[in-house]
Protein backbone atom coordinates (compact mmCIF):
# COMPACT_ATOMS: atom_id res chain seq x y z
CA UNK A 1 0.00 0.00 0.00
CA UNK A 2 1.31 3.26 -0.93
CA UNK A 3 -0.51 5.81 2.31
CA UNK A 4 1.03 5.29 5.25
CA UNK A 5 -1.27 4.47 7.94
CA UNK A 6 -3.62 7.35 9.60
CA UNK A 7 -3.02 9.74 6.70
CA UNK A 8 -5.21 12.67 5.48
CA UNK A 9 -7.50 12.12 2.61
CA UNK A 10 -8.74 14.82 0.39
CA UNK A 11 -12.10 15.26 2.29
CA UNK A 12 -10.16 15.73 5.69
CA UNK A 13 -11.37 11.87 7.24
CA UNK A 14 -8.53 10.12 9.27
CA UNK A 15 -7.71 7.33 6.70
CA UNK A 16 -7.22 4.15 8.89
CA UNK A 17 -5.38 0.51 6.91
CA UNK A 18 -9.42 -0.33 5.80
CA UNK A 19 -9.93 3.15 3.64
CA UNK A 20 -6.55 2.15 2.28
CA UNK A 21 -7.23 -1.16 1.19
CA UNK A 22 -10.67 -0.68 -0.88
CA UNK A 23 -9.45 2.54 -2.19
CA UNK A 24 -6.45 0.33 -3.93
CA UNK A 25 -9.02 -2.98 -3.95
CA UNK A 26 -8.84 -3.22 -7.68
CA UNK A 27 -4.75 -3.31 -7.80
CA UNK A 28 -5.09 -5.36 -4.83
CA UNK A 29 -7.22 -8.15 -6.55
CA UNK A 30 -5.05 -7.85 -9.26
CA UNK A 31 -1.67 -8.79 -8.00
CA UNK A 32 -3.20 -11.46 -5.41
CA UNK A 33 -5.65 -13.67 -7.98
CA UNK A 34 -5.34 -16.51 -5.48
CA UNK A 35 -6.94 -15.06 -1.94
CA UNK A 36 -9.72 -12.74 -4.07
CA UNK A 37 -10.62 -16.49 -6.45
CA UNK A 38 -14.31 -17.74 -5.33
CA UNK A 39 -13.58 -21.16 -4.17
CA UNK A 40 -16.67 -22.78 -6.16
CA UNK A 41 -16.73 -26.35 -5.46
CA UNK A 42 -16.57 -25.38 -1.85
CA UNK A 43 -19.34 -22.51 -1.64
CA UNK A 44 -21.54 -25.21 -3.56
CA UNK A 45 -20.80 -27.81 -0.87
CA UNK A 46 -21.62 -25.17 1.69
CA UNK A 47 -24.75 -23.83 0.25
CA UNK A 48 -25.87 -27.05 -1.05
CA UNK A 49 -25.44 -28.36 3.27
CA UNK A 50 -27.43 -25.59 3.93
CA UNK A 51 -29.82 -25.90 1.84
CA UNK A 52 -30.35 -30.00 2.38
CA UNK A 53 -30.60 -29.28 6.24
CA UNK A 54 -32.60 -26.58 5.69
CA UNK A 55 -35.72 -28.89 3.31
CA UNK A 56 -35.32 -31.94 6.17
CA UNK A 57 -36.34 -29.44 8.78
CA UNK A 58 -38.72 -28.17 6.78
CA UNK A 59 -39.86 -31.54 6.11
CA UNK A 60 -39.62 -32.45 9.69
CA UNK A 61 -42.02 -29.54 10.92
CA UNK A 62 -44.53 -30.53 8.17
CA UNK A 63 -44.59 -34.04 9.20
CA UNK A 64 -44.64 -33.71 12.93
CA UNK A 65 -47.06 -31.03 12.35
CA UNK A 66 -45.88 -28.11 13.69
CA UNK A 67 -47.97 -25.25 13.70
CA UNK A 68 -47.41 -21.52 15.03
CA UNK A 69 -50.91 -21.63 16.44
CA UNK A 70 -49.83 -24.34 18.80
CA UNK A 71 -46.71 -23.15 19.50
CA UNK A 72 -48.06 -19.46 20.07
CA UNK A 73 -50.54 -20.73 22.63
CA UNK A 74 -47.97 -22.90 24.07
CA UNK A 75 -45.57 -20.31 25.23
CA UNK A 76 -48.39 -18.59 26.30
CA UNK A 77 -49.15 -21.68 28.40
CA UNK A 78 -45.79 -21.70 29.68
CA UNK A 79 -45.66 -18.22 30.74
CA UNK A 80 -48.91 -18.84 32.73
CA UNK A 81 -47.35 -22.13 34.42
CA UNK A 82 -44.14 -20.20 35.13
CA UNK A 83 -45.89 -17.61 36.99
CA UNK A 84 -48.00 -20.27 39.04
CA UNK A 85 -44.60 -21.76 40.45
CA UNK A 86 -43.89 -19.06 42.68
CA UNK A 87 -43.54 -19.38 45.55
CA UNK A 88 -42.31 -22.94 45.09
CA UNK A 89 -43.53 -25.09 47.89
CA UNK A 90 -43.34 -28.79 49.12
CA UNK A 91 -47.31 -28.29 50.22
CA UNK A 92 -46.52 -29.77 53.96
CA UNK A 93 -45.07 -32.95 52.50
CA UNK A 94 -41.62 -32.06 52.76
CA UNK A 95 -40.19 -35.19 54.92
CA UNK A 96 -42.25 -37.46 52.24
CA UNK A 97 -40.27 -35.51 49.15
CA UNK A 98 -37.04 -35.82 51.36
CA UNK A 99 -37.49 -39.83 51.61
CA UNK A 100 -38.08 -39.81 47.78
CA UNK A 101 -34.76 -37.62 47.65
CA UNK A 102 -33.15 -40.62 50.03
CA UNK A 103 -34.26 -43.36 47.82
CA UNK A 104 -33.28 -41.68 44.68
CA UNK A 105 -29.56 -41.60 45.86
CA UNK A 106 -29.79 -45.00 47.02
CA UNK A 107 -31.04 -46.40 43.88
CA UNK A 108 -27.69 -44.76 42.13
CA UNK A 109 -25.29 -45.77 44.82
CA UNK A 110 -26.76 -49.57 44.82
CA UNK A 111 -27.19 -49.20 41.12
CA UNK A 112 -23.77 -48.42 39.91
CA UNK A 113 -22.05 -50.60 42.58
CA UNK A 114 -24.15 -53.28 41.48
CA UNK A 115 -22.93 -52.76 37.81
CA UNK A 116 -19.18 -52.12 38.77
CA UNK A 117 -18.82 -55.04 40.69
CA UNK A 118 -20.66 -56.93 38.04
CA UNK A 119 -18.78 -55.53 35.29
CA UNK A 120 -15.37 -55.70 36.66
CA UNK A 121 -14.68 -59.50 35.47
CA UNK A 122 -16.17 -58.72 32.15
CA UNK A 123 -13.68 -55.53 31.83
CA UNK A 124 -11.10 -58.55 31.79
CA UNK A 125 -12.82 -60.76 29.57
CA UNK A 126 -13.31 -57.75 27.27
CA UNK A 127 -9.53 -56.71 27.50
CA UNK A 128 -7.03 -57.53 24.40
CA UNK A 129 -4.37 -58.04 26.63
CA UNK A 130 -5.70 -60.25 29.02
CA UNK A 131 -7.66 -62.17 26.38
CA UNK A 132 -5.70 -62.62 23.60
CA UNK A 133 -8.49 -63.63 21.78
CA UNK A 134 -10.19 -62.03 18.67
CA UNK A 135 -13.49 -63.78 19.05
CA UNK A 136 -14.33 -63.53 22.78
CA UNK A 137 -13.23 -60.38 22.44
CA UNK A 138 -15.38 -59.25 19.58
CA UNK A 139 -18.60 -61.61 21.52
CA UNK A 140 -18.02 -60.06 24.77
CA UNK A 141 -17.72 -56.35 23.40
CA UNK A 142 -20.99 -56.27 20.92
CA UNK A 143 -23.07 -57.87 23.95
CA UNK A 144 -21.93 -54.62 25.99
CA UNK A 145 -22.71 -52.42 22.90
CA UNK A 146 -25.99 -53.87 22.96
CA UNK A 147 -26.86 -53.30 26.66
CA UNK A 148 -25.27 -49.67 26.29
CA UNK A 149 -27.60 -49.13 23.67
CA UNK A 150 -30.74 -49.12 25.76
CA UNK A 151 -32.06 -46.47 27.39
CA UNK A 152 -32.30 -46.26 31.30
CA UNK A 153 -35.75 -45.56 30.67
CA UNK A 154 -36.20 -48.84 28.88
CA UNK A 155 -34.74 -50.92 30.94
CA UNK A 156 -36.64 -49.52 33.75
CA UNK A 157 -39.75 -50.41 32.56
CA UNK A 158 -38.94 -53.92 32.04
CA UNK A 159 -37.53 -54.45 35.28
CA UNK A 160 -40.74 -52.95 36.91
CA UNK A 161 -42.47 -55.90 34.69
CA UNK A 162 -39.72 -58.34 36.38
CA UNK A 163 -40.05 -57.16 40.00
CA UNK A 164 -42.82 -54.90 40.14
CA UNK A 165 -43.10 -51.06 40.64
CA UNK A 166 -40.85 -49.25 43.16
CA UNK A 167 -36.73 -48.49 43.50
CA UNK A 168 -35.52 -51.77 43.42
CA UNK A 169 -36.81 -51.96 39.71
CA UNK A 170 -34.76 -48.31 39.38
CA UNK A 171 -31.76 -49.98 40.86
CA UNK A 172 -32.03 -53.01 38.90
CA UNK A 173 -32.11 -50.33 35.34
CA UNK A 174 -29.36 -48.45 36.69
CA UNK A 175 -27.06 -51.60 36.63
CA UNK A 176 -28.06 -52.96 33.84
CA UNK A 177 -27.75 -50.33 31.66
CA UNK A 178 -23.93 -48.68 33.57
CA UNK A 179 -22.90 -52.64 33.20
CA UNK A 180 -22.46 -52.28 29.71
CA UNK A 181 -20.74 -48.67 29.55
CA UNK A 182 -18.42 -50.05 32.30
CA UNK A 183 -17.30 -53.08 30.73
CA UNK A 184 -16.47 -50.69 28.33
CA UNK A 185 -14.39 -48.63 29.72
CA UNK A 186 -12.99 -51.02 32.32
CA UNK A 187 -11.61 -53.07 29.55
CA UNK A 188 -10.34 -49.93 27.69
CA UNK A 189 -8.36 -49.03 31.05
CA UNK A 190 -7.14 -52.67 31.30
CA UNK A 191 -5.78 -52.05 27.39
CA UNK A 192 -3.67 -49.08 28.79
CA UNK A 193 -2.18 -49.95 31.31
CA UNK A 194 1.60 -50.32 31.47
CA UNK A 195 2.78 -53.78 30.40
CA UNK A 196 6.12 -53.71 32.38
CA UNK A 197 5.40 -54.53 35.88
CA UNK A 198 3.47 -57.38 34.38
CA UNK A 199 6.76 -58.44 32.91
CA UNK A 200 8.56 -57.71 36.47
CA UNK A 201 6.51 -60.04 38.11
CA UNK A 202 6.32 -63.00 35.49
CA UNK A 203 10.24 -62.19 35.51
CA UNK A 204 10.09 -62.79 39.46
CA UNK A 205 8.90 -66.32 38.86
CA UNK A 206 4.90 -64.98 39.46
CA UNK A 207 2.25 -66.62 37.80
CA UNK A 208 -0.04 -65.03 35.39
CA UNK A 209 -2.73 -64.87 38.63
CA UNK A 210 0.08 -62.84 40.95
CA UNK A 211 0.35 -60.43 37.70
CA UNK A 212 -3.00 -59.39 37.32
CA UNK A 213 -3.12 -59.35 41.38
CA UNK A 214 -0.18 -57.10 41.52
CA UNK A 215 1.19 -55.70 38.30
CA UNK A 216 -2.44 -55.18 36.42
CA UNK A 217 -5.15 -54.53 39.24
CA UNK A 218 -3.18 -51.87 41.41
CA UNK A 219 -2.49 -49.46 37.68
CA UNK A 220 -6.56 -49.98 37.23
CA UNK A 221 -7.82 -49.48 40.32
CA UNK A 222 -7.53 -45.78 40.39
CA UNK A 223 -8.81 -45.03 36.94
CA UNK A 224 -11.88 -47.62 37.84
CA UNK A 225 -12.51 -45.56 41.05
CA UNK A 226 -12.61 -42.28 39.33
CA UNK A 227 -15.20 -43.74 36.34
CA UNK A 228 -17.69 -45.17 38.82
CA UNK A 229 -17.55 -41.89 41.08
CA UNK A 230 -18.19 -39.71 37.76
CA UNK A 231 -21.12 -42.63 36.71
CA UNK A 232 -22.26 -42.08 40.47
CA UNK A 233 -22.84 -38.07 39.61
CA UNK A 234 -24.64 -38.85 36.47
CA UNK A 235 -26.72 -41.76 37.43
CA UNK A 236 -27.95 -39.34 40.72
CA UNK A 237 -29.51 -37.49 37.54
CA UNK A 238 -30.97 -40.84 35.75
CA UNK A 239 -32.04 -41.92 38.80
CA UNK A 240 -34.17 -38.59 39.53
CA UNK A 241 -36.53 -39.72 36.28
CA UNK A 242 -36.32 -43.08 36.11
CA UNK A 243 -39.50 -42.55 38.52
CA UNK A 244 -41.48 -41.25 35.98
CA UNK A 245 -42.20 -44.47 34.18
CA UNK A 246 -42.67 -45.55 38.12
CA UNK A 247 -39.25 -46.95 39.20
CA UNK A 248 -39.12 -45.45 42.63
CA UNK A 249 -37.39 -41.87 43.68
CA UNK A 250 -38.35 -38.65 43.89
CA UNK A 251 -39.35 -38.79 39.66
CA UNK A 252 -42.44 -40.74 40.83
CA UNK A 253 -43.34 -37.89 42.51
CA UNK A 254 -42.36 -35.07 40.20
CA UNK A 255 -44.42 -36.90 37.39
CA UNK A 256 -47.81 -37.15 39.52
CA UNK A 257 -47.50 -32.82 40.56
CA UNK A 258 -47.11 -32.41 36.98
CA UNK A 259 -50.25 -34.68 36.02
CA UNK A 260 -52.21 -32.56 39.07
CA UNK A 261 -50.66 -29.31 37.63
CA UNK A 262 -49.70 -28.44 41.06
CA UNK A 263 -47.07 -26.27 39.63
CA UNK A 264 -45.17 -24.95 43.16
CA UNK A 265 -45.00 -27.86 44.11
CA UNK A 266 -42.66 -28.90 40.45
CA UNK A 267 -41.26 -26.29 41.17
CA UNK A 268 -39.81 -27.19 44.61
CA UNK A 269 -39.00 -30.63 43.52
CA UNK A 270 -36.98 -29.57 40.34
CA UNK A 271 -35.16 -26.87 42.79
CA UNK A 272 -34.63 -29.89 45.33
CA UNK A 273 -33.09 -32.24 42.41
CA UNK A 274 -30.80 -29.20 41.03
CA UNK A 275 -29.56 -28.53 44.37
CA UNK A 276 -29.17 -32.25 45.52
CA UNK A 277 -27.27 -32.95 41.77
CA UNK A 278 -25.09 -30.42 42.26
CA UNK A 279 -23.87 -31.12 46.13
CA UNK A 280 -23.59 -34.75 44.85
CA UNK A 281 -21.39 -33.00 41.74
CA UNK A 282 -19.39 -31.68 44.55
CA UNK A 283 -18.51 -34.12 46.82
CA UNK A 284 -17.80 -36.90 44.09
CA UNK A 285 -15.48 -33.92 42.39
CA UNK A 286 -13.44 -33.57 45.20
CA UNK A 287 -13.13 -37.42 45.85
CA UNK A 288 -12.13 -38.06 42.09
CA UNK A 289 -9.76 -35.53 42.94
CA UNK A 290 -8.21 -37.20 46.06
CA UNK A 291 -7.91 -40.31 43.49
CA UNK A 292 -6.63 -39.50 40.63
CA UNK A 293 -5.93 -35.34 40.95
CA UNK A 294 -7.07 -32.82 38.73
CA UNK A 295 -6.76 -35.30 35.68
CA UNK A 296 -9.81 -35.35 33.55
CA UNK A 297 -11.94 -38.68 33.62
CA UNK A 298 -11.82 -41.05 30.50
CA UNK A 299 -15.18 -41.74 29.95
CA UNK B 1 31.30 -64.35 37.18
CA UNK B 2 29.20 -65.05 39.92
CA UNK B 3 26.08 -63.44 40.88
CA UNK B 4 26.26 -61.80 44.31
CA UNK B 5 23.16 -60.48 46.24
CA UNK B 6 24.18 -57.89 48.36
CA UNK B 7 22.94 -58.70 52.09
CA UNK B 8 22.04 -55.45 54.92
CA UNK B 9 23.35 -55.38 58.06
CA UNK B 10 20.83 -56.51 60.34
CA UNK B 11 19.78 -53.38 62.18
CA UNK B 12 19.56 -51.70 58.89
CA UNK B 13 17.03 -54.22 57.25
CA UNK B 14 15.09 -54.44 60.41
CA UNK B 15 14.97 -50.52 60.33
CA UNK B 16 14.06 -50.81 56.78
CA UNK B 17 10.79 -53.51 57.52
CA UNK B 18 9.82 -51.66 60.08
CA UNK B 19 9.34 -48.80 57.84
CA UNK B 20 7.54 -50.75 55.15
CA UNK B 21 5.53 -52.41 57.98
CA UNK B 22 4.20 -48.89 59.09
CA UNK B 23 3.42 -47.74 55.33
CA UNK B 24 1.20 -50.71 54.32
CA UNK B 25 -0.39 -50.26 58.06
CA UNK B 26 -1.38 -46.72 57.21
CA UNK B 27 -2.50 -47.61 53.51
CA UNK B 28 -4.60 -50.85 54.72
CA UNK B 29 -6.15 -48.38 57.86
CA UNK B 30 -7.12 -46.03 55.24
CA UNK B 31 -8.48 -48.68 52.73
CA UNK B 32 -10.40 -49.65 55.95
CA UNK B 33 -11.95 -46.40 56.84
CA UNK B 34 -12.97 -46.37 53.50
CA UNK B 35 -14.45 -49.76 53.08
CA UNK B 36 -16.72 -49.00 56.27
CA UNK B 37 -17.74 -45.56 55.14
CA UNK B 38 -19.20 -47.45 52.21
CA UNK B 39 -20.37 -50.52 53.54
CA UNK B 40 -22.31 -47.91 56.42
CA UNK B 41 -23.45 -46.42 52.90
CA UNK B 42 -24.54 -49.14 51.40
CA UNK B 43 -26.50 -50.52 54.01
CA UNK B 44 -28.53 -47.05 54.48
CA UNK B 45 -29.12 -46.62 50.70
CA UNK B 46 -30.60 -50.96 51.19
CA UNK B 47 -32.72 -49.75 53.95
CA UNK B 48 -33.96 -46.61 51.80
CA UNK B 49 -33.74 -48.40 48.37
CA UNK B 50 -36.23 -51.53 50.13
CA UNK B 51 -33.52 -53.75 48.91
CA UNK B 52 -35.17 -57.14 50.12
CA UNK B 53 -32.36 -60.03 49.36
CA UNK B 54 -35.02 -62.63 50.54
CA UNK B 55 -37.79 -61.37 47.90
CA UNK B 56 -35.33 -61.08 45.45
CA UNK B 57 -33.57 -64.54 45.21
CA UNK B 58 -37.11 -66.18 45.80
CA UNK B 59 -38.38 -64.77 42.35
CA UNK B 60 -35.09 -64.86 40.41
CA UNK B 61 -36.66 -67.32 38.23
CA UNK B 62 -38.42 -64.23 36.58
CA UNK B 63 -35.69 -63.00 34.63
CA UNK B 64 -34.80 -65.90 32.29
CA UNK B 65 -38.22 -66.43 31.93
CA UNK B 66 -39.04 -63.38 31.15
CA UNK B 67 -35.48 -63.11 28.47
CA UNK B 68 -37.06 -66.50 27.11
CA UNK B 69 -40.14 -64.72 26.64
CA UNK B 70 -38.69 -62.07 24.35
CA UNK B 71 -36.98 -64.56 22.19
CA UNK B 72 -39.28 -65.07 19.30
CA UNK B 73 -40.01 -68.72 17.73
CA UNK B 74 -38.00 -68.62 15.05
CA UNK B 75 -37.32 -71.93 12.86
CA UNK B 76 -35.09 -72.46 10.34
CA UNK B 77 -37.25 -74.35 8.00
CA UNK B 78 -39.79 -71.53 7.68
CA UNK B 79 -37.58 -68.45 8.26
CA UNK B 80 -39.00 -65.42 6.21
CA UNK B 81 -42.23 -66.13 7.64
CA UNK B 82 -41.23 -66.32 11.18
CA UNK B 83 -39.34 -63.21 10.76
CA UNK B 84 -42.51 -61.59 8.61
CA UNK B 85 -45.01 -62.63 12.04
CA UNK B 86 -42.39 -60.93 14.61
CA UNK B 87 -42.55 -57.91 13.17
CA UNK B 88 -45.90 -58.06 11.98
CA UNK B 89 -46.06 -54.17 12.64
CA UNK B 90 -43.35 -53.33 10.97
CA UNK B 91 -44.45 -50.42 8.59
CA UNK B 92 -46.18 -48.90 11.77
CA UNK B 93 -42.72 -49.06 13.46
CA UNK B 94 -40.76 -47.70 10.72
CA UNK B 95 -43.01 -44.68 10.50
CA UNK B 96 -42.62 -44.26 13.80
CA UNK B 97 -38.78 -44.84 13.85
CA UNK B 98 -38.92 -42.05 11.34
CA UNK B 99 -40.78 -39.74 13.25
CA UNK B 100 -38.18 -40.19 16.40
CA UNK B 101 -35.29 -39.34 13.68
CA UNK B 102 -36.92 -36.28 12.64
CA UNK B 103 -37.49 -35.30 16.45
CA UNK B 104 -33.79 -36.12 17.10
CA UNK B 105 -33.04 -34.23 13.93
CA UNK B 106 -35.31 -31.31 14.72
CA UNK B 107 -34.37 -30.81 18.18
CA UNK B 108 -30.58 -30.70 17.79
CA UNK B 109 -30.62 -28.60 15.00
CA UNK B 110 -32.47 -26.21 16.65
CA UNK B 111 -30.52 -26.57 20.06
CA UNK B 112 -27.61 -25.87 18.22
CA UNK B 113 -28.56 -22.83 16.75
CA UNK B 114 -29.44 -21.81 19.96
CA UNK B 115 -26.69 -22.79 21.09
CA UNK B 116 -24.37 -20.77 18.49
CA UNK B 117 -26.42 -17.37 19.12
CA UNK B 118 -25.51 -17.75 22.59
CA UNK B 119 -22.21 -19.33 22.50
CA UNK B 120 -20.31 -16.00 21.52
CA UNK B 121 -21.75 -14.58 24.63
CA UNK B 122 -20.78 -17.13 26.62
CA UNK B 123 -17.17 -17.50 26.28
CA UNK B 124 -14.55 -15.14 28.41
CA UNK B 125 -12.20 -14.14 24.68
CA UNK B 126 -15.19 -12.81 23.06
CA UNK B 127 -18.01 -11.08 25.66
CA UNK B 128 -15.73 -8.53 28.31
CA UNK B 129 -19.19 -7.99 29.46
CA UNK B 130 -18.72 -9.82 32.98
CA UNK B 131 -23.03 -9.87 33.47
CA UNK B 132 -23.38 -10.47 30.11
CA UNK B 133 -21.32 -13.24 30.49
CA UNK B 134 -22.82 -14.59 33.29
CA UNK B 135 -26.33 -14.70 32.32
CA UNK B 136 -25.34 -16.17 29.36
CA UNK B 137 -23.39 -18.86 31.19
CA UNK B 138 -26.16 -19.64 34.22
CA UNK B 139 -28.56 -19.83 31.62
CA UNK B 140 -27.34 -22.44 29.89
CA UNK B 141 -26.65 -24.41 32.88
CA UNK B 142 -29.87 -24.21 33.59
CA UNK B 143 -31.28 -25.72 30.23
CA UNK B 144 -28.62 -28.62 30.41
CA UNK B 145 -29.29 -30.00 34.61
CA UNK B 146 -32.87 -29.89 33.96
CA UNK B 147 -33.32 -33.65 32.66
CA UNK B 148 -35.04 -33.29 28.61
CA UNK B 149 -37.58 -35.95 29.97
CA UNK B 150 -38.72 -33.33 32.31
CA UNK B 151 -39.00 -30.78 30.16
CA UNK B 152 -40.90 -32.91 27.62
CA UNK B 153 -43.58 -33.61 30.50
CA UNK B 154 -43.83 -29.89 31.46
CA UNK B 155 -44.27 -29.15 27.48
CA UNK B 156 -47.04 -32.08 26.97
CA UNK B 157 -49.02 -30.12 29.65
CA UNK B 158 -48.10 -26.85 27.48
CA UNK B 159 -48.59 -27.74 24.04
CA UNK B 160 -50.46 -31.28 24.51
CA UNK B 161 -49.56 -34.28 22.78
CA UNK B 162 -47.69 -35.07 19.98
CA UNK B 163 -43.65 -34.35 18.49
CA UNK B 164 -43.51 -30.66 18.96
CA UNK B 165 -42.93 -31.17 23.06
CA UNK B 166 -40.47 -33.94 22.55
CA UNK B 167 -38.35 -31.80 19.75
CA UNK B 168 -38.88 -28.52 21.66
CA UNK B 169 -37.37 -30.80 25.26
CA UNK B 170 -34.38 -31.90 23.47
CA UNK B 171 -33.94 -28.61 21.81
CA UNK B 172 -33.44 -26.84 24.78
CA UNK B 173 -31.33 -29.61 26.30
CA UNK B 174 -28.99 -29.62 23.23
CA UNK B 175 -28.58 -25.60 23.83
CA UNK B 176 -27.27 -25.98 27.21
CA UNK B 177 -24.68 -29.20 26.24
CA UNK B 178 -24.31 -27.66 23.10
CA UNK B 179 -23.82 -23.78 24.11
CA UNK B 180 -20.99 -25.06 26.96
CA UNK B 181 -19.19 -26.79 24.35
CA UNK B 182 -19.11 -24.41 21.80
CA UNK B 183 -18.27 -21.46 24.13
CA UNK B 184 -15.11 -23.50 25.07
CA UNK B 185 -14.06 -24.18 21.55
CA UNK B 186 -14.58 -20.52 21.46
CA UNK B 187 -12.12 -19.82 24.02
CA UNK B 188 -9.53 -21.88 22.85
CA UNK B 189 -9.37 -20.22 19.15
CA UNK B 190 -6.12 -18.34 18.14
CA UNK B 191 -6.87 -14.69 18.59
CA UNK B 192 -4.62 -13.19 16.03
CA UNK B 193 -6.99 -13.20 13.06
CA UNK B 194 -9.50 -11.71 15.28
CA UNK B 195 -7.57 -8.78 16.20
CA UNK B 196 -6.47 -8.61 12.31
CA UNK B 197 -9.77 -8.40 11.49
CA UNK B 198 -10.98 -6.16 14.09
CA UNK B 199 -7.73 -3.45 13.15
CA UNK B 200 -9.24 -3.42 10.06
CA UNK B 201 -12.13 -1.71 11.58
CA UNK B 202 -14.52 -5.12 11.04
CA UNK B 203 -17.67 -4.85 13.77
CA UNK B 204 -18.55 -7.93 15.91
CA UNK B 205 -20.78 -9.79 13.10
CA UNK B 206 -17.72 -9.74 10.66
CA UNK B 207 -14.76 -10.41 13.18
CA UNK B 208 -17.40 -13.64 14.10
CA UNK B 209 -17.67 -14.41 10.33
CA UNK B 210 -14.07 -14.08 9.28
CA UNK B 211 -11.78 -14.55 12.18
CA UNK B 212 -13.84 -16.75 14.90
CA UNK B 213 -16.15 -18.96 12.12
CA UNK B 214 -13.45 -20.70 10.36
CA UNK B 215 -11.30 -22.13 13.13
CA UNK B 216 -14.60 -23.29 14.79
CA UNK B 217 -16.93 -24.43 12.57
CA UNK B 218 -15.50 -28.31 12.12
CA UNK B 219 -15.39 -28.64 16.34
CA UNK B 220 -18.98 -27.22 15.98
CA UNK B 221 -20.23 -29.71 13.44
CA UNK B 222 -18.60 -32.83 15.44
CA UNK B 223 -20.45 -31.91 18.44
CA UNK B 224 -23.75 -31.12 16.95
CA UNK B 225 -23.62 -34.77 15.31
CA UNK B 226 -22.28 -36.30 18.97
CA UNK B 227 -25.45 -34.56 20.65
CA UNK B 228 -27.73 -36.41 17.58
CA UNK B 229 -26.53 -39.71 18.94
CA UNK B 230 -27.27 -39.04 22.30
CA UNK B 231 -30.61 -37.27 20.77
CA UNK B 232 -31.78 -40.25 18.56
CA UNK B 233 -31.65 -42.48 21.91
CA UNK B 234 -33.19 -39.76 23.84
CA UNK B 235 -35.73 -39.31 21.27
CA UNK B 236 -36.78 -43.25 21.54
CA UNK B 237 -38.01 -43.03 25.03
CA UNK B 238 -39.59 -39.66 24.46
CA UNK B 239 -43.21 -41.25 23.87
CA UNK B 240 -43.14 -42.59 27.17
CA UNK B 241 -44.32 -39.54 28.09
CA UNK B 242 -46.47 -38.96 25.24
CA UNK B 243 -44.05 -36.66 23.69
CA UNK B 244 -44.13 -38.54 19.83
CA UNK B 245 -41.62 -41.20 18.55
CA UNK B 246 -41.66 -44.78 18.86
CA UNK B 247 -41.30 -44.84 22.68
CA UNK B 248 -45.16 -44.85 22.42
CA UNK B 249 -45.32 -48.52 20.90
CA UNK B 250 -42.80 -49.92 22.98
CA UNK B 251 -44.33 -48.50 26.15
CA UNK B 252 -47.31 -49.97 24.68
CA UNK B 253 -45.74 -53.09 24.20
CA UNK B 254 -43.85 -53.34 27.87
CA UNK B 255 -46.88 -52.47 29.64
CA UNK B 256 -48.80 -54.95 27.88
CA UNK B 257 -46.76 -58.12 28.03
CA UNK B 258 -46.53 -58.11 23.84
CA UNK B 259 -43.07 -59.90 24.19
CA UNK B 260 -42.32 -60.62 21.08
CA UNK B 261 -42.96 -56.71 20.09
CA UNK B 262 -40.99 -55.45 22.62
CA UNK B 263 -37.62 -57.21 21.24
CA UNK B 264 -38.64 -56.51 17.95
CA UNK B 265 -39.02 -52.67 18.71
CA UNK B 266 -35.66 -53.13 20.99
CA UNK B 267 -33.97 -54.65 17.62
CA UNK B 268 -35.12 -52.02 15.44
CA UNK B 269 -34.01 -49.11 17.93
CA UNK B 270 -30.54 -50.59 18.58
CA UNK B 271 -30.26 -51.42 14.68
CA UNK B 272 -30.59 -47.75 13.95
CA UNK B 273 -28.84 -46.14 17.11
CA UNK B 274 -25.44 -48.22 15.65
CA UNK B 275 -26.18 -47.18 11.98
CA UNK B 276 -26.21 -43.44 12.98
CA UNK B 277 -23.28 -43.51 15.26
CA UNK B 278 -21.37 -45.48 12.79
CA UNK B 279 -22.74 -43.01 10.04
CA UNK B 280 -21.91 -40.07 12.38
CA UNK B 281 -18.50 -41.13 13.26
CA UNK B 282 -17.42 -41.22 9.59
CA UNK B 283 -18.38 -37.56 9.26
CA UNK B 284 -16.45 -36.81 12.54
CA UNK B 285 -13.41 -38.11 11.43
CA UNK B 286 -13.31 -36.49 8.15
CA UNK B 287 -14.40 -33.21 10.06
CA UNK B 288 -10.96 -33.60 12.34
CA UNK B 289 -9.24 -34.40 8.82
CA UNK B 290 -10.46 -31.57 7.52
CA UNK B 291 -9.24 -29.07 10.13
CA UNK B 292 -5.40 -30.88 10.42
CA UNK B 293 -5.01 -29.39 6.55
CA UNK B 294 -3.94 -25.71 7.16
Amino acid sequence: MSEPLGAQTGDGRRMVLRDGALHDIAALRARHPGVFAADWRRRAFVVGGIVAALALAGYGFWRLEFSFARLGSGIWQIAHIVGLMFPPSPAGRLPLYLNALAETLAIALIGTLVAAVLAFPVGFLAAKNVIPNVFAHFAVRRVLDVVRGVDVLIWALIFINVVGLGPFAGILAIAASDFGSFGKLFSEAIETADKKPIDGVVSAGGSPLHALRFALIPQVIPVIASQVLYYFESNTRSATIIGIVGAGGIGLHLAEQIRVLEWNVVAFLVLMILVTVAVIDALSGRLRFAIIGRAPVVV
Amino acid sequence: MPASIVRLPPEQLARAQAAYAAAIAAKRARLALGAVCLLIAIALAGVAGEVDLGKFLANIDRFPNYIRGLVPSLSWANLPADVAEWFWNLDEWLKQLADTLLIAYLGTLLGALGAFVLCFSACANLEHRGVVRFVARRFLEFCRTVPEIVFALLFVVAFGLGAMPGVLALAIHSMGALGKLFAEVVENIDMRPVEGATATGADRVETIRFAVLPQVMSNFTSYALLRFEINVRTAAVMGFVGAGGIGQDLMVAIRKFYYTDVSAILVLIIATVVVIDLVTEQIRHRLIGMERKP
